[in-house]
């Protein structure tokens, strides 16, 4: 007895291991383990044994079912592995391919150089504003201590419209508007265009300005430096040097042109730089009493300090742009550069 | 301004070099552009005086002359300067010396050998005509000319701010030279000359305000024949004067060296008497650059006499009265004329000569008379003759009283943000010239040196102060300030949100002009009649663009010429409107596309955009600003295809266009390809609602397709709104899914095929439910537009 099981099971155990897919697995499970199949025969027929025998033969044909069923069972999941395997093989695609559909746009670097000296100004605490393009002489020049007779007005280039009308020359006007209608404490920035009559290789009629402005009772040019200084760390994500050189402004007393330590050849003296080591980045100066005394600002009570900053000059630092006039080409091929 | 920093140091000396004292100056905010040789190196040029000249043999034009080199030797030179004479002293270039990057070497010229070459000024780049020879003055044969001329100079260029007029001259570098460096000042010792005759020309002022001082002095039997002596030329040309004879060269000297611009006339060509007095109308005047000037007005300052206009005060000499190489007697003018007055009138004429330039920023008041004395003392040197005394017309109020400043040392630390100590300020001011006296502890009343007109009030001399201590001592400290917050509202969109999700789209922002051409912007904004600037920088650039499209036009215009095909731009900005008289420059924003609606894709051809692909972003646009259920209403619009142009409007306003490019316009501008463009007003878009929550039905819901027939004109958004109607609140959305034109439909009608999905808040709805709402829709769509339902076979 022991030996037909031993038998049975052994020619179950080729055939399970000949199955080349799941059906002839199938088959050779019905044949040894269905409810007709060889194995389940021999269990119905242990009646007939001896009954001293068929404690005996149960165990032997259980354990044989146990190990088929295991066999079974093992080369299903391999059969099944490995059709997987084939389908998979066949539904392989090309993950190189581009993916379909459109890609990305992008901001021009103005753009985003304004909007990263607004975060900067921002997270400073400045408030952004902003003011006509269009503007009147008051608030171009005269709110600003430049009258008709001012030399500083021939060195503006204004662009004039009818009706005393003109594009302003400098941001500056919207500190006017702004200190018009807020009383101080305030601190902000006033990005945008302006436009001055000059065309060459250095100067586009129209460039952008971040014009800035705190004012209070103790705002004092240390604070302006110590602005100047954190506002430009943050910018260039570097250390700075800054050197101040006095200069003049009718709308700033003290005045100054702010130069920092080239950031292209850390002061060694390059061709950006003119082989002079520094950089002249932007002017400045603590409000003057004449400007404060125009919008009905008390120049006892209060100081202030504004700057303006070139964009344009700022953005070419920053990426290596070497020509202004690229930025108004609007060239795809310099615009995809930037996002 | 440009000088010789010989000659400023013949004034103050410090102990320091070229550079230290470019620096000094730069960060004193007298900015240095340019430090620069003299001259050349001038190797191998000497002094070289003509002993003979004879005819070349076989040259009309040549001569042929012995020329003492002194130590060199007695050479030979042929040479063709007209001017060239026996005992003229000219510059002798040498064998071996470089003149205009060629070597001279003894050559024959004409079969005469030369062994040498005799230079004009321009040849050796010491000055302007080639007239002949440069003819040098009291010099030794064969001394080098760079000795003879003491070119180891250097020419120091600075840029003055306009509030610094008191340093266009050399005794104004100079005084603050001394005071920055701590130097002595050593001026030349200028005596007055005394009149040795009693010759005097009347002067009378008509207009005190405009000149409050005039002073004259006529000096006669001057030698027509002297010549500029060459260390005068020389520094003339180092502050980038020309020589122009010895009478204008010595008014050039003195207003180079003391700041007084000066005139001389040809006192022989005057009559009457000098009056100062304002223009009349009708009245012109040939000045001495050969232009007319014609006065159509009272408003310019006119030096005239009994004959009429002399010269525009301040600003030229007229040509009648003009000094020359004939002149005798001679009128000299020194005055003080009104800094405003000059500075609008020589802008007005565009004549911003030397004279007006510093006249515009201020000439000291207490120039005239030193001025007058250092001129006559010169010319007497120089062309010789008598000179009378000093006539001097002035106002009642000149010289006008300094005003006493108050300044506080407690003011100056806080605009400073420094402690200052009291003996620095007063010993900094002091060396401006700035007088103190003490009215209490750290409290001054100052008195400003005439020449220093910018110093008016305590923060003028707090800015002096904060220059003599260097800007660079102020330390650097971050502002406190309360922490306020200084965000927007939330319904408040930030613009560079709009930008982004453009950008995030597929659109590159550009930057153009707000300035454009006239014909582009009568073209796409035939109704808007633009600002037209009075003075553009050229034709294309001449007016103000009430519309973003003619720059997007133009960009694409640039990048197709390229080789650009696809192209996806916007631009946001103001534009300028003035419709209704009232000038408005709203932010706009704007967006255009041509070529393929995708990039290159390797699966197939995605085909040219058209209105649908632009109007998909622009919906996503106005989706971002709770704008989502805008209108798009059949309008026309000049610029755009009359069948393929929609005006967009959203809660009751008009936010602006969307529309393919009138194929007119297209020819027109030359553009060759089709171009669907929007543009709204950005300002509109800005304001969004705040979410607000709507309550989410737990029924489930049934969605129903419709297909119907409807005129094959007959807007969709209309369709639309009738099932929307007639379906009341159960119907939570509604989507076109198809719109179908061709066979099994009649060629007057099309097919709209509708998805609806219906839901109730409180229960579910029964299949006759429904069955009901889809009854009175499709009753609706037959009442309303005569709709039918598409046969499902």
């Amino acid at each position: 007895m022991q030996q037909l099981i031993e038998k049975l099971k052994t020619a179950a155990l080729a055939e399970i291991a000949a199955a080349g897919d799941e059906r002839g697995l199938d088959e050779v499970r019905v044949r040894y383990l269905g409810k007709k199949g060889e194995l389940t025969a021999q269990l119905k027929g242990i009646g007939q044994l001896p009954p001293a025998e068929r404690p005996h033969a149960g165990q032997w044909i259980n354990q044989a079912k146990a190990v088929l069923q295991e066999a079974l069972d093992a080369r299903r999941i391999a059969l099944q592995g490995a059709t997987l395997d084939q389908a998979l093989a066949e539904e392989r695609i090309d993950v190189t391919l581009p993916g379909r559909g459109r890609g990305r746009g992008g901001r021009h670097p103005v753009t985003r150089t304004l909007e990263r000296l607004e975060d900067i100004f921002s997270s400073m605490g400045f408030e952004v504003a902003e003011g006509p393009e269009i503007e009147d002489e008051f608030h171009n020049f005269e709110a600003l201590n430049i009258p008709a007779s001012h030399p500083a007005r021939a060195m503006h280039d204004t662009f004039y419209l009818p009706g005393q009308l003109l594009l302003r020359t400098h941001t500056s006007p919207v500190q006017v508007r702004y200190m018009q209608a807020h009383q101080p404490p305030f601190r902000i920035i006033a990005p945008g265009r302006v436009y001055r009559c000059d065309s060459d290789a250095t100067h586009t009629p129209m460039f952008h300005q971040v014009e800035g402005l705190m004012v209070g009772p103790a705002v004092s040019f240390a604070d302006l430096k110590g602005t100047l200084l954190e506002f430009l760390e943050h910018y260039f994500d570097r250390r700075i040097r800054l050197r101040l050189r006095p200069s003049y402004f009718p709308f700033t007393e003290p005045s100054a042109e702010v130069d920092i330590g080239c950031v292209m050849c850390d002061g060694a003296g390059c061709r950006v730089c003119k082989r002079t080591g520094w950089l002249e980045i932007l002017g400045c100066g603590m409000v003057h009493p004449e400007v404060f005394r125009h919008v009905g600002i008390d120049a006892e009570e209060n100081t202030g300090f504004a700057f303006g900053i070139g964009v344009e000059r700022l953005a070419m630092l920053r990426y290596g742009v070497d020509d202004l006039r690229l930025y108004f080409e609007n060239d795809l091929a310099f615009l995809e550069q930037f996002d | 301004m440009k000088f010789s920093e010989h000659w400023l140091r013949a004034w103050v000396n410090p102990k320091m070099d070229s550079d230290a004292l470019a620096h000094l100056l730069t960060m004193a905010g007298l900015e240095v552009a340019a430090v620069e040789p003299a001259a050349g190196p001038l190797e191998k040029i000497v002094v070289g005086r003509v002993r003979e000249v004879a005819s070349h043999p076989d040259a009309d034009r040549l001569r042929v002359c012995q020329v003492d080199a002194g130590v060199h030797g007695i050479v030979r030179v042929v040479c063709g300067a007209p001017n060239v004479q026996v005992g003229m002293a000219a510059p002798l270039a040498l064998p071996g010396a470089s003149i205009g990057g060629n070597t001279i070497r003894r050559s024959k010229l004409r079969g005469v050998e030369s062994g040498g070459m005799l230079c004009s000024a321009s040849e050796l780049d010491l000055g302007e005509g080639a007239d002949g020879l440069l003819r040098l003055d009291g010099a030794r044969a064969g001394t080098p000319l760079a000795e003879h001329l003491q070119t180891d100079d250097r020419v120091i260029e600075i840029e003055l701010t306009p509030n610094r007029g008191d340093c266009l001259s050399i005794a104004g570098v100079a005084r603050e030279v001394s005071a920055l460096s701590r130097t002595r000042l050593r001026p030349p010792k200028l005596r007055p000359v005394p009149a040795a005759s009693r010759a005097r020309f009347p002067v009378r002022l008509d207009n005190p305000e405009g000149c409050p001082l005039y002073a004259g002095r006529v000096i006669k039997g001057i030698n027509p024949r002297a010549r500029t002596p060459d260390w005068m030329r020389e520094r003339l040309r180092r502050g980038g004067q020309r020589s122009l004879g010895p009478l204008v060269d010595v008014t050039n000297y003195v207003m180079l060296e003391l700041g007084q611009p000066m005139h001389a006339f040809d006192l022989d060509k005057l009559k009457g008497g000098i009056r100062v007095r304002n223009s009349c109308a009708g009245e012109s005047l040939e000045l001495l650059d050969g232009s007319q000037a014609r006065l159509d007005d009272d408003r310019t300052l006119l030096i005239a006499d009994d004959n009429g206009p002399l010269a525009l005060a301040g600003i030229m000499g007229g040509a009648a009265s003009a000094v020359g190489d004939r002149t005798r007697n001679l009128f000299l003018e020194s005055a003080c004329f009104d800094p405003v007055r000059i500075g609008l009138r020589a802008r007005a004429l565009g004549l911003v000569t030397e004279s007006a330039y510093r006249f515009e920023r201020g000439v000291s008041p207490d120039l005239q008379r030193l001025a007058m004395e250092r001129a006559t003392a010169l010319l007497l040197e120089i062309v010789g003759g008598t000179a009378g005394p000093v006539i001097e017309a002035r106002a009642k109020s000149f010289p006008p009283q300094p005003r006493a400043i108050r300044l506080r040392l407690a003011q100056a630390e806080r605009l400073l943000g420094m402690p200052l100590k009291a003996k620095d300020v007063v010993a900094g001011l002091g060396r401006l010239g700035v007088r103190l006296k003490e009215t209490g502890a750290g409290s001054w009343q100052a008195l400003a040196p005439a020449h220093r007109p910018d110093l008016e009030q305590e923060w003028d001399l707090i800015e002096e102060i904060a220059r003599l201590e260097g800007l660079d001592r102020i330390p650097e400290r971050v502002p406190r300030g309360d922490l306020q917050a200084t965000t927007v509202p939330e319904t408040r969109l930030a613009e560079r949100r709009v930008r982004q999700l453009l950008a995030d789209r597929d659109f590159r922002e550009v930057v153009t002009y707000s300035f454009i051409d006239p014909q582009r912007a009568a073209a796409i904004c035939p109704d808007e009649k633009p600002l037209v600037l009075d003075n553009p920088i050229s034709q294309e650039l001449s007016v103000m663009r009430a519309s973003l499209w003619p720059g997007l036009l133009g960009c694409i215009e640039y990048n197709r010429n390229r080789q650009q095909r696809r192209l996806r731009l916007f631009e946001s900005g103001r534009v300028f409107l003035r419709a209704g008289g009232e000038l408005r420059q709203p932010r706009h924003v704007a967006a255009a596309i041509c070529g393929e609606r995708l990039a290159a894709q390797w699966d197939g051809e995605a085909g040219d955009a058209d209105f649908y692909d632009l109007k998909g972003d622009l919906q996503a646009l106005l989706d971002l600003a709770g704008a989502g259920e805008a209108e798009f209403l059949p309008e026309p619009h000049p610029a755009l295809h009359p069948g393929k142009c929609a005006r967009v409007r959203a809660g009751g306003r008009d936010l602006g266009w969307l529309g393919c490019l009138h194929p007119a316009l297209q020819k027109t501008l030359d553009l060759g390809v089709d171009i669907v463009l929007f543009e709204l007003d950005l300002e509109l878009l800005l304001e969004r609602p705040l979410p607000a929550y709507a309550a989410i039905s737990r029924f489930p819901a049934n969605r129903r397709d419709l297909a119907v027939v409807v005129d094959a004109n007959q807007a969709a958004a209309g369709v639309a709104a009738v099932i929307r109607k007639h379906a009341g609140e159960a119907l939570t959305k509604l989507e076109l899914f198809d719109v179908y034109r061709g066979k099994g439909i009649d060629s007057t009608k099309k097919s709209l095929a509708f998805g609806l999905t219906l839901q109730a808040l409180s229960r579910t709805l029964t299949d006759r439910d429904v069955d009901e709402i889809l009854a009175r829709v499709i009753q609706g769509l037959r009442n309303d537009l005569g709709a039918e339902l598409r046969n499902s076979n």
